[in-house]
């Protein structure tokens, strides 16, 4: 009964995409956090490593549990019997015999638990453990081959090895050879260890600079550490996170600092539904933050807006310069969105303001999408106004002439912890109002590629020089 | 023998089990079972197969327990005894051996002193001399694994764990049906001389009615749950149980046609 009801549930969790379930257990986590340290006045950080180790953890039982109940019902009654006939009690006849006995299946299970893991750790880097998916997400994002190929090979590799160190305990256990189980378990605390320390021996007085999971982000967050060193404040970056877990991971403490948008706090963080001019939903915002404690250092002077882009010469043709314009064409026309896109109040207040409704919707990784539209595979697509593509592939922004959107200025926020470190604001002063759309779609497209000189610290390097020149 | 009061006793004990179907699935498989065995005694239980001599035998060191009934050992009901420190005191061959795959067999034939807690060098040394005892060579047999040794070579290591921890009652479920004639006869009057050298007190369940009648003092009788007969040789041969008698008789009948079969085969 039992082990039905565990069974059924470990089936279950393993149904979920490994992503879902480590983004699940964030905001779980966070709630308890706040509830053990309204009851008992210690919380705990539920950024990062917990989550991850405890989503991870679910996701591994099955197997596991799953090979135990086969190995230990595949045993041959006459010998757990013959236990019992030779005076053993249940719990001897557990260790002594049925365990021994069911360890190559158990085992089995161990291994396909451990490679599973391996893999699917890659997906914790969105909330807000580094990972080999750092590797991945980063490389997916700026379309670095080389990086996302490494991430896959390391953690494949990875996986390799403590499936062998796994097997070499396992015979060690089979034939009783104390050496082997050594060498194993050696070897995997060893890993262990390796890929526990790097986030042990971090100390606390680092800065953490957060950046979600897309290219300008990678940048800017590079510029600020970079910044940061330069004014001798040791800095690290967690980057990939996801963009539901990086404002409460802000507002936690657990990063210091990062750059979002207004009009992403507004609409989807603080569910406003009526749109402000740009600055009055700048001065409103800080309010707003303000009373969460979390400071609106200031804008970096670009805005990195939602845009229904087209390819200019087609737009030309068509006489298409405004969504209004647009609309006409809509029925006959097909769009692409990230995969978040369709989900935002943007798109529902799009869709209300212009009575737009296409013939096909399709969601693409973004990246992708600039290329598709250039090649007319859809007809438009919802990208960034700060995208360095924009410019590549001649692609031109939509006047929303009905103001449907709201305005994205990029603005650093810093934590409640921070926000009286003057070292800290005075380091960061110096990038305020400084970045216009232009250089920022240049460095973009400059942090895409594969080349040495595309890597986000490069790139934060050029800018900086750059917005100095002027 | 039986001067003493009996060591163990059955009284109107009583085993059904189960068989799964829904309708007349239940099967008797022990029913109404009453009879002593005194210290010291050699009792073996013959009958056809699925008569009840295995589930009789479990019931004794409670493995199962009886649905109606009561069994003694020493004068104590064992209802009321530690079921663990029963068996441990009852040495159990098992019919299809029962050796544990992953011990060797110095590890299989220590299990029970073991769990008992003897000193590591002095199960060594009583290994040792079990092994002799069954005539398996120390050296060589020692550090092998069950899956290493032959069908019969098992069934002495099966005796040799039985008799491990110096129970003073044997149990053995067809101890030596894997043997060669040859060892079989041997091991037999070993064990046989054994146990009375050390005042074992000893059931045997065995297919052989010839074992039945040399080694056992008294010979039971299983037929479809019930035991039908029970008594040495003589005083069984005067029962009028037309089954006792065919069971009795097949010795002679198989030496006399042995002995037919062989002066036919000379005579040519
Ligand atoms: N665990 C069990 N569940 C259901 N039925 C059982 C069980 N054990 C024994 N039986 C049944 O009880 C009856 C007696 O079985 P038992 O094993 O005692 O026979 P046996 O005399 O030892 O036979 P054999 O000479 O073939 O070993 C058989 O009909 C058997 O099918
Ligand atoms: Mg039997």
């Amino acid at each position: 009964m039992l082990r039905s009801t565990l069974l059924g549930f470990a089936s279950i969790v393993q149904t979920m995409p490994g992503l879902a379930l480590l983004a699940l257990f964030y905001p779980l986590l966070l709630a308890l956090a706040t509830l053990t340290s309204q009851w008992f006045g210690v919380g705990f950080s539920a950024f990062g490593f917990l989550p991850s180790v405890l989503a991870l953890t679910l996701y591994s039982m099955l197997p596991v549990l799953r090979n135990t109940i086969t190995g230990l019902q595949g045993i041959d009654p006459a010998l757990t019997e013959a236990a019992r006939g030779a005076g053993m009690t249940a719990r001897q006849s557990l260790a002594m015999v049925e365990l021994p006995l069911a360890l190559p299946v158990i085992m089995a299970g161990i291994r396909t638990a451990a490679v599973w893991v391996i893999g699917t750790a890659t997906l914790s880097t969105p909330i807000g453990q580094t990972s080999l998916g750092n590797y991945i997400f980063a490389g997916l994002q700026t379309q670095n081959w080389v990086f996302v190929l490494f991430g896959c090979i390391a953690a494949a590799v990875l996986a390799l090895v403590v499936d062998q160190l796994l097997a070499l305990i396992e015979s060690g256990l089979r034939i009783r050879r104390r050496i082997h189980v050594s060498i194993g378990l050696l070897g995997i605390a060893v890993l262990a260890a390796a890929t526990l320390a790097p986030s042990l021996t971090r100390t606390k007085s680092t800065t953490i600079v957060g950046a979600k999971t897309f290219t300008e982000q990678y940048v800017l967050a590079a510029l600020i550490s970079h910044r940061l060193q330069a004014a001798d404040l040791p800095a690290t970056t967690r980057e990939g996170l996801g963009s539901n877990v990086i404002f409460d991971a802000l507002a936690n403490d657990d990063i210091d600092v990062y750059v979002d948008y207004s009009g992403t706090l507004w609409a989807n963080q603080f569910h406003m539904p009526e749109l402000k001019p740009r600055q009055e939903l700048l001065s409103e915002l800080k309010a707003t933050l303000a009373r969460r404690n979390i400071t609106l250092l200031g804008e970096l002077g670009f805005e990195n807006a939602y845009a229904l882009l087209m390819p200019k010469t087609r737009a030309d043709a068509l006489g298409i310069h405004s969504i209004s314009d647009l609309a006409a064409h809509a029925g006959k026309m097909s769009i692409a969105g990230d995969y978040e896109f369709f989900a935002r109040p943007e798109w529902t207040a799009l869709k209300k303001a212009y009575g737009l409704s296409f013939r096909e919707r399709r969601q693409m990784q973004s990246d992708f999408m600039y290329a598709a539209v250039a090649s007319g595979e859809v007809d438009v697509i919802a990208g960034y106004t700060s995208d360095g593509l924009i410019a590549k592939y001649g692609l031109t922004a939509l006047d929303d002439d009905r103001h449907a959107i709201p305005s994205y200025d990029a603005i650093v926020l810093l934590a409640p912890q921070r926000a009286n470190d003057a070292k800290l604001r005075a380091a960061l002063q110096p990038l305020l109002g400084k970045i216009d759309i232009a250089v920022m779609r240049e460095a973009n497209l400059r942090a895409t590629g594969n080349g040495a000189d595309s890597s986000p610290a490069t790139v934060a390097r050029w800018l900086w020089a750059t917005i100095n020149e002027k | 023998m039986s001067e003493t009061s009996p060591l163990v006793a059955f009284s109107h004990v009583v085993k059904s089990f189960n068989g799964g179907r829904a309708r007349g699935g239940n099967v008797r498989a022990v029913d109404d079972v009453s009879f002593d065995i005194a210290a010291g005694e050699f009792l073996a239980v013959v009958g056809g197969s699925g008569s009840g001599k295995t589930t009789l035998l479990r019931l004794a060191n409670r493995l199962i327990d009886p649905d109606a009934g009561t069994i003694t050992v020493a004068g104590e009901d064992i209802a009321g005894i530690d079921p663990i420190g029963l068996r441990r005191r009852i040495g159990y061959v098992f019919q299809s051996g029962g050796l544990f795959p992953h011990m060797n067999i110095a590890a299989n034939i220590g299990i029970t002193p073991r769990l008992l807690g003897t000193p590591k060098s002095e199960i060594a040394a009583r290994v040792d001399e079990l092994l002799d005892l069954v005539q398996l060579d120390r050296a060589q047999h020692r550090d092998r694994f069950p899956h290493e040794l032959s069908g019969g070579q098992r069934q002495r290591v099966g005796v040799a764990r039985a008799l491990a921890a110096k129970p003073r009652i044997v149990l053995m479920d067809e101890p030596f049906g894997a043997l060669d004639p040859v060892t079989r006869d041997a091991l037999g009057s070993d064990y046989r001389a054994l146990h009375a050298r050390l005042g074992l007190t000893t059931v045997m369940i065995t297919h052989d009615m010839t074992e039945a009648l040399l080694l056992a003092d008294r010979v039971a009788v299983m037929h479809e749950g019930r035991l039908i007969a029970l008594g040495a040789a003589d005083e069984l041969s005067r029962l009028d149980n037309p089954y006792v008698g065919e069971l009795l008789g097949t010795p002679r009948r198989q030496a006399e046609r042995l002995q037919a079969t062989l002066s036919q085969s000379i005579r040519l």
